[in-house]
């Protein structure tokens, strides 16, 4: 049965906007936990652990995150673990955003002078205080603006997950499209909320980005 | 026996040798002025006093604790041995009183409210007590230089290396920095100073040690040496520094 794309529509597809947000703040915890560990694991004395970690981002970061969504939500199952779309879009944007993450944050740890470390240690303070006390808060201010550029990023790959089924913002415009055929209003119905949701953050990370070099 | 003690240490950045066959000692209370030219190797010296820096041969001990053992604990060790390094290097995100409390606080595990007294008493000893919550950026470079030494205070060194400290401040701020390590030396601090202000060198040092081509070349008596020079090395030295 065709019906009509209506106000009713417009309202379906923004309540599926909270999935879509869920899912991006779930994905951004877990890319932030994981990307926490690794951007740490980056610059450690320890030359075996540093290279581990380069190898899982060059890994992450060279590979489609789609394929990733699919090896998790078809491909385990194969193995005999039963994922559902949500646990697999999880972790799969987890994966994907901590590879990204730790390297935006990476960036911010070195750019802290070789110097302020020096001052921590010969307070006696050990590797783990310098980081938390000194190199943490200081690289913080630097990696808010491209922290949230890649948030960005991640609202609008997690459209991908409609992919495997997961009732987000686009599976939602797929299922509203193909029950009224009207592709287009739909879809730009759709596209009006991503910038919705998007757009604001763009704005926050330029002033950010403004205030950051005023500061310096 | 030698409160500092440098026994034949060689240390180089890859193949270039910096340090070659370095003995000194330093005694309880003495102030030795290390002077040359840059280059010379006597901040690396410094350095590897408190393990900043490895050496490759011979041995440092600090208060009979060996710095060059992979058993020491350098944390430990350096709770012991302050450091001034040239470029102040305070942490620009925390307040003065922050900066200075810091290291007792977490590594000394001291008390927020004793950790602050000890702040109040080390500003009231560079003279800075006012500027307890002011912010790094808002001090003068000869300020922010006295915060960094009361910072070293704070932990209530043995000994103190001061790394070419008035070396990054204009001509009229070296004056409040040296009166302050003057005020240090005159307490019975153990110092040894890397520095270019000869002056200094020839009044409060004890001892001044004239580094050449990653050697000690010549060391004496802080007047004496500064007053008659032996080698020409230092002879041009210190007619180059003092025009």
């Amino acid at each position: 049965m065709i019906r009509t794309f209506s106000y009713i529509d417009v309202m379906y597809l923004v309540a599926a906007a909270r999935w879509t947000l869920a899912l991006t703040a779930t994905a951004f915890c877990g890319s932030a936990l994981l990307g926490l560990v690794l951007a740490i694991a980056r610059i450690s004395p320890i030359a075996p652990l540093r290279w581990l970690v380069a190898a899982y981002i060059y890994v992450v970061q060279g590979t489609p995150l789609l394929v990733w969504l699919f090896v998790i939500f078809f491909g385990l199952p194969l193995l005999g673990v039963s994922v559902n779309p949500w646990l697999a879009a999880a972790i799969a944007f987890s994966v994907y955003g901590s590879a990204f993450l730790g390297e935006i944050w990476r960036g911010a740890l070195i750019s802290i002078a070789r110097t302020q470390w020096e001052a921590g240690a010969s307070l006696g303070l050990s590797m783990s205080q310098q980081l938390r006390y000194i190199i943490i808060p200081q690289s913080v201010r630097i990696a808010i603006p491209p922290t949230v550029g890649f948030l960005v990023q991640l609202i609008k790959n997690t459209s991908l997950a409609a992919t495997i089924g997961l009732v987000e913002l686009t599976r939602e415009g797929q299922l509203t499209a193909a029950g009224t055929y009207m592709p287009f209003a739909v879809f730009t119905t759709v596209a009006c909320i991503y910038f919705a949701m998007c757009f604001p953050l763009t704005q926050w990370s330029r002033s950010l980005e403004r205030k950051l070099d005023v500061a310096r | 026996m030698s409160l500092v003690d440098i026994q034949a240490i060689s240390k180089s950045y890859g193949s270039l040798p910096v340090l070659k066959d370095v003995s000194l000692g330093v005694a309880k209370g003495e102030v030795v002025a290390v002077i040359g030219r840059s280059g010379s190797g006597k901040s690396t010296l410094l350095r590897c006093i408190n393990g900043l820096e490895p050496i490759q041969a011979g041995t440092i001990t600090v208060d009979g604790v060996r710095v060059n053992d992979p058993k020491t604990d350098l944390r430990k060790l350096r709770q012991e041995v302050g450091i001034v390094f040239q470029s102040f290097n305070l942490f620009p995100h925390l307040s003065v009183c922050e900066n200075i409390t810091l290291a007792p606080r977490v590594v000394r595990k001291q008390s927020p409210d004793a950790a602050r007294e000890v702040a109040r008493e080390v500003l009231h000893r560079v003279g800075l007590e006012e500027k307890l919550d002011a912010y790094p950026s808002q001090l003068s470079g000869g300020q922010q230089q006295r915060v960094a030494i009361a910072r070293s205070l704070a932990m209530r060194p043995k000994v103190m290396l001061f790394d070419e400290v008035t070396s990054a401040l204009d001509p009229e701020l070296t004056g409040e920095v040296l009166k302050v390590l003057e005020a240090v030396a005159q307490e019975g601090m153990t110092m040894i100073l890397v520095t270019h202000e000869m002056g200094f060198a020839r009044r409060f040092g004890s001892r001044v040690v004239f580094m050449h081509e990653g050697r000690i070349h010549e060391e004496g008596q802080a007047a004496a040496v500064l007053a008659a020079p032996k080698t020409p090395e230092l002879q041009t030295f210190l007619s180059a520094v003092l025009h």
